[in-house]
Protein backbone atom coordinates (compact mmCIF):
# COMPACT_ATOMS: atom_id res chain seq x y z
CA UNK A 1 0.00 0.00 0.00
CA UNK A 2 1.17 3.48 -0.96
CA UNK A 3 2.14 5.61 2.39
CA UNK A 4 1.34 8.60 2.82
CA UNK A 5 4.44 11.49 3.65
CA UNK A 6 3.14 13.74 6.51
CA UNK A 7 4.74 17.25 7.58
CA UNK A 8 3.50 18.33 11.06
CA UNK A 9 4.55 20.14 14.59
CA UNK A 10 4.71 17.65 17.29
CA UNK A 11 5.55 19.74 20.64
CA UNK A 12 6.88 22.26 18.93
CA UNK A 13 9.88 20.45 17.06
CA UNK A 14 8.86 19.64 13.04
CA UNK A 15 7.98 15.98 12.17
CA UNK A 16 7.20 13.78 9.46
CA UNK A 17 6.22 10.63 9.08
CA UNK A 18 4.56 8.08 6.76
CA UNK A 19 1.04 6.41 7.01
CA UNK A 20 -1.54 4.82 5.94
CA UNK A 21 -4.63 6.53 4.59
CA UNK A 22 -6.55 4.48 7.90
CA UNK A 23 -4.02 4.46 9.90
CA UNK A 24 -5.38 6.71 13.40
CA UNK A 25 -2.98 9.82 15.03
CA UNK A 26 -2.52 7.77 17.77
CA UNK A 27 -1.21 4.79 16.55
CA UNK A 28 1.34 7.23 14.26
CA UNK A 29 2.36 8.47 17.67
CA UNK A 30 2.97 5.44 19.65
CA UNK A 31 4.02 2.96 16.92
CA UNK A 32 5.63 5.14 14.37
CA UNK A 33 7.46 7.84 16.88
CA UNK A 34 7.58 5.78 19.96
CA UNK A 35 5.57 8.72 21.64
CA UNK A 36 3.94 6.24 23.73
CA UNK A 37 2.66 8.64 26.44
CA UNK A 38 -0.44 8.62 24.92
CA UNK A 39 -2.55 5.71 25.98
CA UNK A 40 -4.91 4.13 23.98
CA UNK A 41 -7.82 2.58 26.44
CA UNK A 42 -10.61 2.49 24.08
CA UNK A 43 -9.64 3.07 21.10
CA UNK A 44 -13.44 4.47 20.12
CA UNK A 45 -13.53 8.59 22.00
CA UNK A 46 -15.34 7.04 25.06
CA UNK A 47 -11.84 6.97 27.73
CA UNK A 48 -9.85 9.83 27.31
CA UNK A 49 -6.61 8.22 27.47
CA UNK A 50 -5.54 9.30 24.16
CA UNK A 51 -5.89 12.76 24.39
CA UNK A 52 -3.96 15.02 22.80
CA UNK A 53 -3.94 18.51 21.48
CA UNK A 54 -4.64 19.44 17.76
CA UNK A 55 -4.06 23.22 16.59
CA UNK A 56 -5.24 24.63 20.45
CA UNK A 57 -8.03 21.88 20.74
CA UNK A 58 -8.40 19.20 23.33
CA UNK A 59 -9.03 16.24 20.76
CA UNK A 60 -8.93 12.17 21.43
CA UNK A 61 -6.30 11.01 19.14
CA UNK A 62 -7.47 7.88 18.31
CA UNK A 63 -10.92 9.58 16.73
CA UNK A 64 -7.91 11.79 14.14
CA UNK A 65 -6.62 10.41 11.42
CA UNK A 66 -2.85 10.48 10.74
CA UNK A 67 -2.85 12.04 7.87
CA UNK A 68 -5.00 14.67 8.87
CA UNK A 69 -2.02 15.90 11.30
CA UNK A 70 -0.27 17.21 7.89
CA UNK A 71 0.18 21.40 8.88
CA UNK A 72 -0.89 20.78 12.01
CA UNK A 73 0.41 21.70 15.62
CA UNK A 74 -0.02 18.58 17.96
CA UNK A 75 1.15 18.69 21.70
CA UNK A 76 1.23 15.32 23.33
CA UNK A 77 2.08 14.71 26.95
CA UNK A 78 5.93 14.37 26.27
CA UNK A 79 5.78 17.94 25.90
CA UNK A 80 4.48 18.85 29.21
CA UNK A 81 7.14 18.78 31.57
CA UNK A 82 10.24 21.45 30.65
CA UNK A 83 12.99 18.53 30.84
CA UNK A 84 13.13 17.56 34.63
CA UNK A 85 10.64 20.34 35.89
CA UNK A 86 7.24 18.97 36.16
CA UNK A 87 4.04 21.23 34.94
CA UNK A 88 2.18 22.34 37.92
CA UNK A 89 -0.68 19.85 37.37
CA UNK A 90 1.68 16.80 37.06
CA UNK A 91 3.45 17.88 40.41
CA UNK A 92 0.31 17.93 41.56
CA UNK A 93 -1.04 14.55 40.81
CA UNK A 94 2.16 12.96 41.89
CA UNK A 95 1.72 14.96 45.64
CA UNK A 96 -1.74 14.21 46.06
CA UNK A 97 -1.87 10.73 44.36
CA UNK A 98 -4.19 11.83 41.85
CA UNK A 99 -3.16 8.31 40.10
CA UNK A 100 -2.64 4.71 40.75
CA UNK A 101 -2.14 2.26 37.74
CA UNK A 102 -0.75 5.46 35.63
CA UNK A 103 -3.04 4.78 32.27
CA UNK A 104 -5.49 7.57 32.23
CA UNK A 105 -3.20 10.20 33.98
CA UNK A 106 -1.33 11.60 30.39
CA UNK A 107 -4.78 12.26 29.33
CA UNK A 108 -6.27 13.75 32.51
CA UNK A 109 -3.27 15.88 32.27
CA UNK A 110 -3.99 17.02 29.08
CA UNK A 111 -7.26 17.78 29.57
CA UNK A 112 -6.86 19.45 32.63
CA UNK A 113 -4.17 22.16 31.15
CA UNK A 114 -6.57 22.19 28.30
CA UNK A 115 -8.90 23.43 31.17
CA UNK A 116 -6.93 26.07 32.63
CA UNK A 117 -5.63 27.52 30.40
CA UNK A 118 -8.98 28.45 28.85
CA UNK A 119 -10.98 28.77 32.30
CA UNK A 120 -8.39 29.45 35.05
CA UNK A 121 -11.21 29.49 37.61
CA UNK A 122 -13.42 26.48 37.11
CA UNK A 123 -16.27 25.27 40.24
CA UNK A 124 -15.84 21.71 40.85
CA UNK A 125 -18.82 20.93 38.82
CA UNK A 126 -17.36 22.61 36.09
CA UNK A 127 -14.11 20.44 36.34
CA UNK A 128 -15.86 16.93 36.67
CA UNK A 129 -18.17 17.76 33.34
CA UNK A 130 -14.65 18.96 31.40
CA UNK A 131 -13.44 15.59 32.07
CA UNK A 132 -16.10 13.63 32.30
CA UNK A 133 -14.50 12.16 28.97
CA UNK A 134 -11.49 10.85 30.82
CA UNK A 135 -12.36 7.70 32.64
CA UNK A 136 -10.57 6.38 35.48
CA UNK A 137 -10.35 2.61 36.62
CA UNK A 138 -8.51 3.23 39.71
CA UNK A 139 -9.21 6.81 41.90
CA UNK A 140 -12.41 7.31 42.32
CA UNK A 141 -12.09 10.57 40.62
CA UNK A 142 -11.88 12.37 43.93
CA UNK A 143 -8.10 13.22 44.20
CA UNK A 144 -7.95 14.31 40.34
CA UNK A 145 -10.88 17.07 40.51
CA UNK A 146 -9.17 18.25 43.78
CA UNK A 147 -5.56 18.33 42.47
CA UNK A 148 -7.05 20.20 38.90
CA UNK A 149 -8.74 22.80 41.45
CA UNK A 150 -5.94 23.10 44.26
CA UNK A 151 -3.44 24.23 40.80
CA UNK A 152 -6.17 26.18 39.79
CA UNK A 153 -5.83 28.23 42.86
CA UNK A 154 -2.21 28.21 43.17
CA UNK A 155 -2.03 29.21 39.45
CA UNK A 156 -4.42 32.07 39.63
CA UNK A 157 -2.59 33.30 42.81
CA UNK A 158 0.98 33.05 41.26
CA UNK A 159 -0.88 35.13 38.33
CA UNK A 160 -1.75 37.74 40.38
CA UNK B 1 -7.41 -5.46 -3.71
CA UNK B 2 -9.31 -2.14 -2.97
CA UNK B 3 -6.86 0.21 -1.31
CA UNK B 4 -8.56 2.85 1.16
CA UNK B 5 -7.83 6.51 0.05
CA UNK B 6 -7.34 9.86 2.14
CA UNK B 7 -7.84 12.62 0.16
CA UNK B 8 -7.88 16.49 1.91
CA UNK B 9 -10.32 18.70 -0.43
CA UNK B 10 -9.38 22.27 -1.20
CA UNK B 11 -13.18 22.99 -2.41
CA UNK B 12 -16.69 21.41 -2.26
CA UNK B 13 -16.74 21.39 -6.04
CA UNK B 14 -13.36 19.14 -5.34
CA UNK B 15 -15.10 17.23 -2.84
CA UNK B 16 -18.14 16.36 -4.83
CA UNK B 17 -15.80 15.55 -7.31
CA UNK B 18 -14.12 12.78 -5.20
CA UNK B 19 -17.26 11.46 -4.09
CA UNK B 20 -18.53 11.28 -7.72
CA UNK B 21 -15.54 9.28 -8.35
CA UNK B 22 -15.87 6.94 -5.44
CA UNK B 23 -19.04 5.79 -6.85
CA UNK B 24 -20.96 5.29 -3.12
CA UNK B 25 -17.68 3.77 -1.86
CA UNK B 26 -16.56 7.47 -0.46
CA UNK B 27 -16.74 8.91 2.88
CA UNK B 28 -16.93 12.40 4.07
CA UNK B 29 -14.64 12.96 7.18
CA UNK B 30 -15.74 15.72 9.19
CA UNK B 31 -14.85 15.16 12.94
CA UNK B 32 -14.63 11.68 11.98
CA UNK B 33 -16.11 11.15 15.79
CA UNK B 34 -18.88 8.52 14.09
CA UNK B 35 -17.16 7.50 11.18
CA UNK B 36 -13.49 6.59 12.94
CA UNK B 37 -15.50 4.30 15.33
CA UNK B 38 -17.63 2.72 12.78
CA UNK B 39 -14.44 2.07 10.54
CA UNK B 40 -12.98 0.53 13.54
CA UNK B 41 -15.98 -1.57 14.21
CA UNK B 42 -16.00 -2.74 10.40
CA UNK B 43 -19.27 -1.25 10.07
CA UNK B 44 -17.96 0.60 7.71
CA UNK B 45 -15.00 0.57 5.20
CA UNK B 46 -14.73 3.27 2.96
CA UNK B 47 -12.63 3.35 -0.37
CA UNK B 48 -12.22 6.46 -0.18
CA UNK B 49 -12.22 9.42 2.95
CA UNK B 50 -12.55 13.18 1.89
CA UNK B 51 -11.92 15.46 4.98
CA UNK B 52 -13.20 18.47 4.15
CA UNK B 53 -11.95 20.56 7.05
CA UNK B 54 -9.80 22.72 4.51
CA UNK B 55 -12.73 23.80 2.86
CA UNK B 56 -13.07 27.46 4.70
CA UNK B 57 -16.72 27.37 4.10
CA UNK B 58 -17.41 24.68 5.42
CA UNK B 59 -15.45 25.07 8.65
CA UNK B 60 -16.80 28.80 9.19
CA UNK B 61 -20.26 29.95 10.74
CA UNK B 62 -21.17 33.72 8.32
CA UNK B 63 -24.00 35.84 9.66
CA UNK B 64 -26.14 37.70 6.85
CA UNK B 65 -29.12 39.65 7.64
CA UNK B 66 -29.92 37.71 10.59
CA UNK B 67 -29.10 34.29 9.58
CA UNK B 68 -26.92 31.99 10.52
CA UNK B 69 -24.92 29.44 8.42
CA UNK B 70 -23.05 27.19 9.96
CA UNK B 71 -20.52 25.21 7.91
CA UNK B 72 -21.65 21.21 7.86
CA UNK B 73 -18.00 20.54 9.66
CA UNK B 74 -17.11 23.36 12.25
CA UNK B 75 -16.52 21.87 15.29
CA UNK B 76 -19.29 21.81 18.11
CA UNK B 77 -17.14 23.81 20.38
CA UNK B 78 -16.25 26.12 17.82
CA UNK B 79 -19.92 27.14 17.97
CA UNK B 80 -20.14 26.86 21.19
CA UNK B 81 -17.59 30.19 21.42
CA UNK B 82 -19.38 31.84 18.84
CA UNK B 83 -21.61 34.21 21.11
CA UNK B 84 -23.81 36.20 18.64
CA UNK B 85 -24.84 32.41 17.66
CA UNK B 86 -24.78 31.41 20.94
CA UNK B 87 -27.42 34.18 21.96
CA UNK B 88 -29.55 33.82 19.16
CA UNK B 89 -30.32 29.98 19.37
CA UNK B 90 -29.14 28.42 22.48
CA UNK B 91 -31.54 26.04 22.00
CA UNK B 92 -29.54 24.86 19.06
CA UNK B 93 -25.80 25.21 20.34
CA UNK B 94 -26.62 23.84 23.70
CA UNK B 95 -27.71 20.51 21.68
CA UNK B 96 -24.63 20.86 19.72
CA UNK B 97 -22.57 21.49 23.06
CA UNK B 98 -23.87 18.26 24.32
CA UNK B 99 -22.59 15.65 21.88
CA UNK B 100 -20.32 13.78 23.58
CA UNK B 101 -16.90 14.61 26.04
CA UNK B 102 -15.32 17.91 25.89
CA UNK B 103 -12.36 16.30 23.70
CA UNK B 104 -15.53 14.82 20.98
CA UNK B 105 -16.48 18.03 21.19
CA UNK B 106 -13.87 18.87 19.77
CA UNK B 107 -14.35 17.76 16.92
CA UNK B 108 -17.47 16.98 16.22
CA UNK B 109 -19.70 18.81 13.79
CA UNK B 110 -23.64 19.30 13.28
CA UNK B 111 -23.27 18.06 9.83
CA UNK B 112 -21.89 14.80 11.05
CA UNK B 113 -24.80 14.74 13.36
CA UNK B 114 -27.32 15.03 11.04
CA UNK B 115 -25.37 12.76 7.95
CA UNK B 116 -24.95 10.02 10.46
CA UNK B 117 -28.66 10.07 10.96
CA UNK B 118 -29.07 8.36 14.47
CA UNK B 119 -32.66 9.04 15.20
CA UNK B 120 -30.90 10.04 18.82
CA UNK B 121 -28.81 12.48 17.26
CA UNK B 122 -28.96 15.59 19.73
CA UNK B 123 -28.60 18.53 17.09
CA UNK B 124 -30.99 17.38 15.12
CA UNK B 125 -34.78 17.83 17.03
CA UNK B 126 -33.01 21.68 18.18
CA UNK B 127 -32.37 22.23 14.20
CA UNK B 128 -35.88 20.78 13.61
CA UNK B 129 -37.41 23.42 15.87
CA UNK B 130 -35.48 26.13 14.48
CA UNK B 131 -36.59 25.30 10.91
CA UNK B 132 -32.86 24.81 9.24
CA UNK B 133 -32.33 24.22 6.21
CA UNK B 134 -29.73 21.91 4.54
CA UNK B 135 -27.55 23.53 1.91
CA UNK B 136 -26.46 20.54 -0.20
CA UNK B 137 -24.05 20.14 -3.58
CA UNK B 138 -23.76 17.37 -5.74
CA UNK B 139 -22.77 16.55 -9.43
CA UNK B 140 -25.96 17.94 -10.93
CA UNK B 141 -25.53 21.40 -8.77
CA UNK B 142 -26.70 22.50 -5.57
CA UNK B 143 -30.16 22.20 -3.50
CA UNK B 144 -31.73 23.27 -0.47
CA UNK B 145 -33.21 20.25 1.82
CA UNK B 146 -35.28 21.32 5.15
CA UNK B 147 -33.92 19.20 7.63
CA UNK B 148 -36.60 17.42 8.30
CA UNK B 149 -36.76 15.68 5.36
CA UNK B 150 -33.44 15.07 5.31
CA UNK B 151 -32.51 12.09 7.09
CA UNK B 152 -35.24 9.30 5.65
CA UNK B 153 -34.28 6.06 8.38
CA UNK B 154 -31.62 5.13 10.98
CA UNK B 155 -28.75 5.32 8.85
CA UNK B 156 -29.95 6.94 5.98
CA UNK B 157 -30.12 10.10 4.29
CA UNK B 158 -31.52 12.11 1.09
CA UNK B 159 -28.35 12.18 -0.08
CA UNK B 160 -27.47 11.10 -4.00
CA UNK B 161 -24.15 9.57 -4.62
CA UNK B 162 -22.00 12.73 -4.67
CA UNK B 163 -23.74 14.86 -3.05
CA UNK B 164 -22.29 16.40 0.55
CA UNK B 165 -23.62 18.69 3.14
CA UNK B 166 -21.81 22.20 2.53
CA UNK B 167 -23.85 24.05 5.30
CA UNK B 168 -27.00 24.73 7.38
CA UNK B 169 -28.96 27.71 7.26
CA UNK B 170 -30.42 28.83 10.58
CA UNK B 171 -33.56 31.77 9.61
CA UNK B 172 -33.61 35.69 11.02
CA UNK B 173 -35.06 35.52 14.03
CA UNK B 174 -37.93 37.74 14.50
CA UNK B 175 -37.87 39.75 17.98
CA UNK B 176 -38.84 38.21 20.91
CA UNK B 177 -37.55 34.43 19.41
CA UNK B 178 -35.06 31.85 21.51
CA UNK B 179 -35.16 28.14 21.77
CA UNK B 180 -33.60 25.13 24.01
CA UNK B 181 -32.96 21.33 23.67
CA UNK B 182 -33.39 18.70 26.49
CA UNK B 183 -32.51 15.24 26.75
CA UNK B 184 -32.98 12.71 28.71
CA UNK B 185 -29.83 10.15 29.86
CA UNK B 186 -29.55 7.67 32.05
CA UNK B 187 -26.17 8.72 33.28
CA UNK B 188 -25.38 12.62 33.63
CA UNK B 189 -23.07 12.97 30.67
CA UNK B 190 -21.46 10.64 27.64
CA UNK B 191 -24.55 9.02 26.77
CA UNK B 192 -27.09 8.55 23.90
CA UNK B 193 -30.84 10.58 23.94
CA UNK B 194 -33.60 8.21 25.36
CA UNK B 195 -35.91 10.94 24.37
CA UNK B 196 -34.66 14.84 22.78
CA UNK B 197 -36.81 17.47 22.42
CA UNK B 198 -36.72 20.73 20.55
CA UNK B 199 -38.58 23.76 20.82
CA UNK B 200 -38.38 27.16 19.33
CA UNK B 201 -40.90 30.25 20.39
CA UNK B 202 -41.59 33.23 19.18
CA UNK B 203 -43.73 35.79 21.82
CA UNK B 204 -45.95 38.69 21.50
CA UNK B 205 -46.25 40.23 24.97
CA UNK B 206 -47.19 37.08 26.54
CA UNK B 207 -49.12 34.95 23.99
CA UNK B 208 -47.24 32.60 21.71
CA UNK B 209 -46.81 34.08 18.15
CA UNK B 210 -45.18 31.21 16.18
CA UNK B 211 -43.54 27.76 17.66
CA UNK B 212 -41.95 24.59 16.14
CA UNK B 213 -40.96 21.66 17.81
CA UNK B 214 -38.50 18.57 16.83
CA UNK B 215 -38.62 15.47 18.59
CA UNK B 216 -35.79 12.83 18.58
CA UNK B 217 -35.24 9.03 19.55
CA UNK B 218 -38.45 7.71 19.80
CA UNK B 219 -39.14 6.68 15.98
CA UNK B 220 -36.64 6.09 13.47
CA UNK B 221 -36.59 9.87 12.19
CA UNK B 222 -36.01 12.99 14.22
CA UNK B 223 -39.43 14.67 14.22
CA UNK B 224 -41.48 17.82 13.62
CA UNK B 225 -44.18 17.58 15.73
CA UNK B 226 -46.71 20.33 14.05
CA UNK B 227 -49.77 19.48 16.37
CA UNK B 228 -47.36 20.36 19.60
CA UNK B 229 -46.87 23.46 17.97
CA UNK B 230 -50.47 24.17 17.27
CA UNK B 231 -51.36 23.38 20.76
CA UNK B 232 -48.76 26.04 21.72
CA UNK B 233 -49.38 28.88 19.54
CA UNK B 234 -52.03 31.38 20.45
CA UNK B 235 -51.51 30.18 23.71
CA UNK B 236 -49.98 31.74 27.31
CA UNK B 237 -48.14 28.52 28.08
CA UNK B 238 -51.04 28.08 30.60
CA UNK B 239 -51.13 24.38 31.93
CA UNK B 240 -53.81 23.35 29.48
CA UNK B 241 -51.82 23.90 26.44
CA UNK B 242 -48.27 22.64 27.81
CA UNK B 243 -50.90 19.63 28.59
CA UNK B 244 -52.23 19.51 24.74
CA UNK B 245 -48.78 20.15 23.23
CA UNK B 246 -47.09 17.20 25.46
CA UNK B 247 -50.34 15.06 24.87
CA UNK B 248 -48.88 15.62 20.62
CA UNK B 249 -45.96 14.87 21.18
CA UNK B 250 -46.69 11.50 23.21
CA UNK B 251 -49.07 10.65 20.25
CA UNK B 252 -46.40 11.31 17.82
CA UNK B 253 -43.77 8.79 19.21
CA UNK B 254 -42.74 5.28 17.77
CA UNK B 255 -40.24 4.47 19.64
CA UNK B 256 -37.96 1.05 20.66
CA UNK B 257 -38.13 -1.03 23.73
CA UNK B 258 -34.48 -1.05 24.78
CA UNK B 259 -32.75 -1.68 27.96
CA UNK B 260 -32.59 2.20 28.40
CA UNK B 261 -35.69 2.50 27.92
CA UNK B 262 -39.19 1.32 27.20
CA UNK B 263 -41.99 2.38 25.06
CA UNK B 264 -44.12 3.61 28.12
CA UNK B 265 -41.55 5.47 29.36
CA UNK B 266 -39.97 7.49 26.21
CA UNK B 267 -43.39 8.02 25.11
CA UNK B 268 -44.56 9.64 28.54
CA UNK B 269 -40.47 11.95 28.63
CA UNK B 270 -41.46 13.00 25.73
CA UNK B 271 -44.45 14.87 26.67
CA UNK B 272 -42.29 15.98 30.24
CA UNK B 273 -39.70 17.00 27.92
CA UNK B 274 -41.63 19.18 26.03
CA UNK B 275 -43.17 21.17 28.79
CA UNK B 276 -39.89 21.70 30.37
CA UNK B 277 -37.91 23.25 27.37
CA UNK B 278 -41.17 25.09 25.94
CA UNK B 279 -40.57 27.04 29.41
CA UNK B 280 -37.13 27.64 29.10
CA UNK B 281 -37.94 28.92 25.67
CA UNK B 282 -39.49 31.13 27.00
CA UNK B 283 -37.22 32.12 30.11
CA UNK B 284 -35.07 33.06 27.79
CA UNK B 285 -36.80 35.30 25.48
CA UNK B 286 -37.37 37.20 29.06
CA UNK B 287 -34.04 37.19 29.43
CA UNK B 288 -33.76 34.57 32.15
CA UNK B 289 -30.21 32.16 31.52
CA UNK B 290 -30.27 28.95 31.63
CA UNK B 291 -26.53 26.92 31.10
CA UNK B 292 -25.36 23.77 30.40
CA UNK B 293 -22.47 22.02 32.98
CA UNK B 294 -19.49 22.77 30.82
CA UNK B 295 -17.23 26.21 31.50
CA UNK B 296 -18.57 29.00 29.38
C1 LIG C 1 -17.51 9.22 22.91
C2 LIG C 1 -18.60 9.67 21.98
C3 LIG C 1 -19.73 10.28 22.50
C4 LIG C 1 -20.75 10.71 21.65
N1 LIG C 1 -21.84 11.31 22.21
C5 LIG C 1 -22.83 11.76 21.40
C6 LIG C 1 -23.94 12.43 21.96
O1 LIG C 1 -24.02 12.66 23.17
N2 LIG C 1 -24.94 12.84 21.13
C7 LIG C 1 -24.88 12.63 19.78
O2 LIG C 1 -25.79 13.03 19.08
N3 LIG C 1 -23.82 11.99 19.23
C8 LIG C 1 -22.80 11.55 20.00
N4 LIG C 1 -21.73 10.91 19.45
C9 LIG C 1 -21.69 10.65 18.00
C10 LIG C 1 -20.92 11.70 17.17
O3 LIG C 1 -19.95 12.35 17.95
C11 LIG C 1 -21.85 12.76 16.59
O4 LIG C 1 -22.82 12.17 15.79
C12 LIG C 1 -21.09 13.84 15.80
O5 LIG C 1 -21.89 14.98 15.63
C13 LIG C 1 -20.62 13.38 14.44
O6 LIG C 1 -19.97 14.45 13.81
P1 LIG C 1 -18.57 14.27 13.09
O7 LIG C 1 -18.22 15.60 12.52
O8 LIG C 1 -17.58 13.66 13.98
O9 LIG C 1 -18.99 13.27 11.93
P2 LIG C 1 -18.17 12.18 11.05
O10 LIG C 1 -17.82 11.05 11.90
O11 LIG C 1 -17.04 12.92 10.38
O12 LIG C 1 -19.27 11.85 10.01
C14 LIG C 1 -20.44 11.12 10.37
C15 LIG C 1 -21.08 10.54 9.11
O13 LIG C 1 -21.64 11.56 8.29
C16 LIG C 1 -20.98 11.65 7.05
N5 LIG C 1 -20.76 13.08 6.82
C17 LIG C 1 -20.16 13.94 7.70
N6 LIG C 1 -20.19 15.19 7.22
C18 LIG C 1 -20.82 15.13 6.02
C19 LIG C 1 -21.15 16.12 5.04
N7 LIG C 1 -20.84 17.41 5.21
N8 LIG C 1 -21.80 15.71 3.92
C20 LIG C 1 -22.12 14.40 3.74
N9 LIG C 1 -21.82 13.42 4.64
C21 LIG C 1 -21.19 13.79 5.76
C22 LIG C 1 -19.70 10.87 7.20
O14 LIG C 1 -19.26 10.32 5.98
C23 LIG C 1 -20.11 9.82 8.21
O15 LIG C 1 -20.78 8.76 7.59
C24 LIG C 1 -20.65 10.50 20.26
C25 LIG C 1 -19.50 9.89 19.74
C26 LIG C 1 -18.47 9.49 20.57
C27 LIG C 1 -17.25 8.86 19.99
S1 LIG D 1 -8.30 5.48 23.38
FE1 LIG D 1 -9.02 7.31 22.55
S2 LIG D 1 -10.69 7.76 23.82
FE2 LIG D 1 -10.08 5.82 24.57
S1 LIG E 1 -5.03 5.57 37.68
FE1 LIG E 1 -5.55 3.67 36.84
S2 LIG E 1 -7.05 4.24 35.36
FE2 LIG E 1 -6.73 6.05 36.40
Amino acid sequence: MAKIHVNTTINGAPTEFLCDANQTLLDVLRDNLGLTGSKEGCGSGDCGACSVMVNGRLVCSCLVLAPEAQGMKIETIEGMAEGDKLHPLQKKFVEMAALQCGICTPGFLIASKALLEKYPNPTEDEVRYWLAGNLCRCTGYDKIVTAVLDVAAEMRESAR
Amino acid sequence: MSEIQYQSAKTVKEAVKYMQAAKGKGYILAGGTDLLVQMKSGARSPGVIVDVKKIPEMVTVTEKNGSFTIGAATPAAVLGENKKLRKTWPGVIEACNLIGSTQVQGRASAGGNLCNASPAADSVPALVAAGCIVNVAGPTGKRKIPVEEFCTGPGKTSLKTGEIVVSLTLPKRPKNSSDAYLRLIPRTEMDIAVVGVGVSLTMKGDTVADARVGLGAVAPTVLLVKDAAKALIGSKLDDAALDAAAAACSAACNPINDKRGTIKYRTKIAGVLLKRSAMIARDRINGIEHRGHRPV
